[in-house]
């Protein structure tokens, strides 16, 4: 420890410095490493090690028995197979695109009104901007649980405004042909808020005078969003995009609280799918459940590099 | 300045590295020696589902009190029952299982099939006087692996006052015919039919099994005719409006909310409920759930173990035995199972029982009739064909698939 309380060499230097090189030759090499250290240990536990276990899930055929012994044999890609041939695969891929892509879609389309809306500073507005944060910051669990007694259908708030208005019942969760779109409605309402906040700071930056001119040039509010908001808002929206995108795509417990991904699979998608098998029942099947978790996880990691790519292109430019 | 901090800053970071280093071994340890007993011999530790009782409580006491007589300290840690499987297996895994573990009996021969428990032959637990209905539950390829602290089941909670505006006589109710004809009669009247929970896990099960078991069926053939019939009686009466739509997503609480409402005339729930059934603040009786041609049907048993996990020192064997003979003496099991709300697992406590609360009858008979999930030497069979009849029964109830193709599409994938 005596020696860490010397001045270190810079590093150009520990080469050419022979004679004193016997005497502490590794010190910044340590200091190095030193400071690689936590950092490193952190990744390798808290991310490569459970990413390693659950790559090492999907390759063996685990039972509750080997599980315990810990000698479950590899199998290689059987659970993917197991997974691919599954007649739930289709469909809750089907679910996942379906799911994410209305998502986001709509969650932009209201996200980007409303910041534009805002935008215009009446009075009020920033109370009301900060009302339709809510929804972003109630617990999951409490919103979840809140969509499904308003879709409830005998005693939903939502079919009882139906019936005054002269419509019957819809059986929002219970119907096979409705379920993904109850989700789907629940799951835009959450984000909203994110999409609305992060669109609305990226339309502060854009200078106020570019409006001016148009509306000089005789331009419309129609004309000038479609010529000046949206193509300066490009960068902004590019990342909102892909940041719904990764979240929506992993969404669980919306659906996992309102339908259980039923009824008869009719709402599942990957993430629910993957906790079905690893710990749905009473039996858990690990192998294929880590084996869906992987492809989420795969499919996160695509569109992380495409964000990543976007990300550098935006600095470029 | 400058070179005093870039000479303190290695010092730091050696510093702070070594601080992770040193607090990610002493998890490492802390979490090794939490589970390795063999450093206090006196030391025993008991594993529960219920989380509800604190220190103080009647439950935790009981344990203190058995461990005194068997001269051991007993540390005992109470786990949401959903969670406990998988910490029990987490457990074995690691080689630190618990002395005594109390589950849910149909995990009892999945854990008996990962090997984590110990059969009553090597236990030297006494099993004699248990009702064998409640007992096969927790047996598997001809061995035991633990004895029931005590028993619930299913039976069908009716309005006193719903019935009586209906015009419907209760002693009438005989089968699934005279059953169907007073929903009919309630629904008439301007009521609501029957509640029950068929939500896509494990209770929706639950509840199907004593109508799929009442019919004839067995669960190694799903697709028979008597289990058609079964799905058949279900999804005509939330076809015909006797029961809401919103079963596919209750599950027996949510169920039990719409009951207490007082709207409905029936409802399929459990043992534990009773306490809440003289909440409720009306008059209601219990009926034994209804064979299809009339008798009780058998309902499936709920209720947890008493289970003796695998150690490696086997010279603890003898004082676990005590302990759990202890939790599951005559005078021990009364209180308990008075305190859980439930039915006991010997038919001398189950007098006793009756005796102080004459309530308790119709669910004393019902447990004698009833059916551990995983008999039949079922075992771990079990969790797979009970997914594929929760998931048949949601894709017929929902008009997805009619019931014949459900069962026949869950009876292939069982295999």
């Amino acid at each position: 420890m005596s020696q860490t309380t010397q001045v270190p060499r810079p590093r150009t230097d520990s080469k050419g410095a022979a004679p004193e090189a016997g005497r502490r030759p590794a010190s910044p090499q340590w200091a190095a490493w030193a400071f690689l250290a936590p950092v490193t240990l952190y990744l390798v536990l808290f991310y490569a090690y459970p990413l390693y276990r659950n790559l090492d899930l999907s390759l063996r055929n685990y039972t509750v028995r080997s599980f315990v012994q810990g000698d479950a044999p590899f199998t290689g890609l059987a659970n993917y197979r197991r997974v691919f041939e599954d007649p739930t695969f289709a469909p809750a891929l089907l679910h996942t695109v379906v799911f994410t892509g209305v998502c986001l879609v709509f969650q932009y389309a209201i996200g980007l009104a409303l910041a534009v809306f805002f935008n215009q500073n009446f009075r009020l507005s920033a109370t009301l901007r900060a009302l339709f944060l809510v929804p972003w910051l109630l617990p999951l669990i409490v919103s979840a649980s809140t969509w499904s007694w308003m879709l409830n259908s005998d005693s939903g708030i939502v079919n009882a405004v139906l019936h005054a208005v002269g419509i019957g019942p819809v059986n929002w969760l219970t119907s096979p042909s409705w379920s993904l779109t109850s989700v789907i409605i629940a799951n835009i309402w959450i984000g909203v808020p994110f999409n609305l906040v992060v669109l609305y700071s990226g339309l502060q930056s854009i200078p106020g005078s570019l409006y001016e001119a148009a509306a000089i040039d005789g331009a419309g509010s129609w004309r000038r969003f479609w010529s000046i908001t949206f193509p300066l808002l490009r960068p902004v929206s590019a990342i909102t995009l892909l940041l719904g995108l990764v979240y929506t795509l992993k969404v669980f417990d919306i659906i996992w609280i309102m339908t259980k991904g039923g009824p008869a699979d009719s709402s599942t998608t990957f993430a629910t799918w993957s906790y079905q098998l690893g710990f749905g029942n009473l039996l858990p099947a690990f192998g294929p459940g880590a084996a869906v978790g992987n492809l989420l996880v795969v499919a996160a990691l695509v569109f992380g590099l495409v964000y990543v790519r976007v990300q550098r292109k935006q600095a470029l430019s | 300045m400058n070179t005093f901090s870039r000479r303190r800053r290695p010092t730091a970071a050696v510093l702070i590295s070594l601080a992770v280093a040193t607090g990610v071994t002493a998890c490492g340890s802390g979490s090794g020696s939490s589970g390795t007993k063999g450093a206090d011999s006196g030391t025993y530790t008991v594993w529960d589902p219920y989380p509800q009782f604190a220190k103080g409580s009647a439950w935790t006491n009981l344990l203190d009190k058995c461990g005194t007589e068997a001269g051991v300290k007993v540390k005992r840690t109470g786990f949401d029952t959903s969670d406990l499987t998988n910490k029990a297996l987490l457990a074995a895994q690691q080689g630190n299982s618990p002395d005594i573990l109390i589950v849910d009996n149909p995990v009892v021969s999945t854990l008996a099939e990962a090997g984590v428990l110990t059969t009553t032959d090597d236990n030297k637990l006494d099993t004699s006087k248990v009702d064998p209905n409640l007992l096969a539950a927790g047996q598997s390829g001809g061995k035991t692996y633990g004895t029931p602290i005590g028993a619930n089941t299913l039976a069908l909670y009716y309005n006193k006052k719903v019935l009586k505006e209906a015009g419907v006589d209760i002693a009438s109710v005989k089968d699934w015919a005279s059953l169907t004809a007073a929903l009919e009669k309630v629904k008439k009247a301007g009521k609501k039919g029957i509640t029950f929970s068929a939500i896509g896990t494990e209770e929706g099960s639950f509840q199907f099994l004593p109508w799929f078991w009442g019919a004839g069926a067995k669960l190694t053939q799903l697709d028979s005719a008597q289990g058609e019939s079964a799905l058949s009686l279900w999804k005509d009466w939330v076809k015909g409006g006797y029961a809401p739509n919103s079963v596919l997503n209750n599950t027996q609480t949510t169920s039990w909310q719409e009951f207490a409402t007082g709207d409905y005339a029936f409802a399929e729930n459990g043992t534990w409920q009773l306490a809440n059934a003289k909440k409720a603040g009306f008059d209601y009786g219990v009926l034994p759930i209804p064979g299809a041609s009339g008798g009780s049907a058998a309902a499936p048993t709920g209720g947890e173990f008493v289970t003796l996990p695998v150690q490696d020192d086997t010279g603890r064997y003898t004082t676990s035995q005590k302990l759990a003979t202890c939790l599951t003496s005559t005078q021990n099991l009364y209180d308990t199972d008075t305190t859980l709300s439930y039915v006991a697992p010997t038919s001398e406590v189950q007098d006793k029982q009756v005796a102080a609360n004459a309530e308790l009858k119709p669910w004393v008979d019902a447990v004698k009739a009833a059916k551990g999930r995983t008999s039949d030497d079922l075992g771990t069979k079990y969790p797979k064909i009970s997914e594929q009849m929760w998931k048949a029964v949601q894709s017929a109830l929902s008009g997805s698939k009619s019931p014949k193709d459900a069962l026949t599409d869950a009876q292939s994938a069982v295999k």
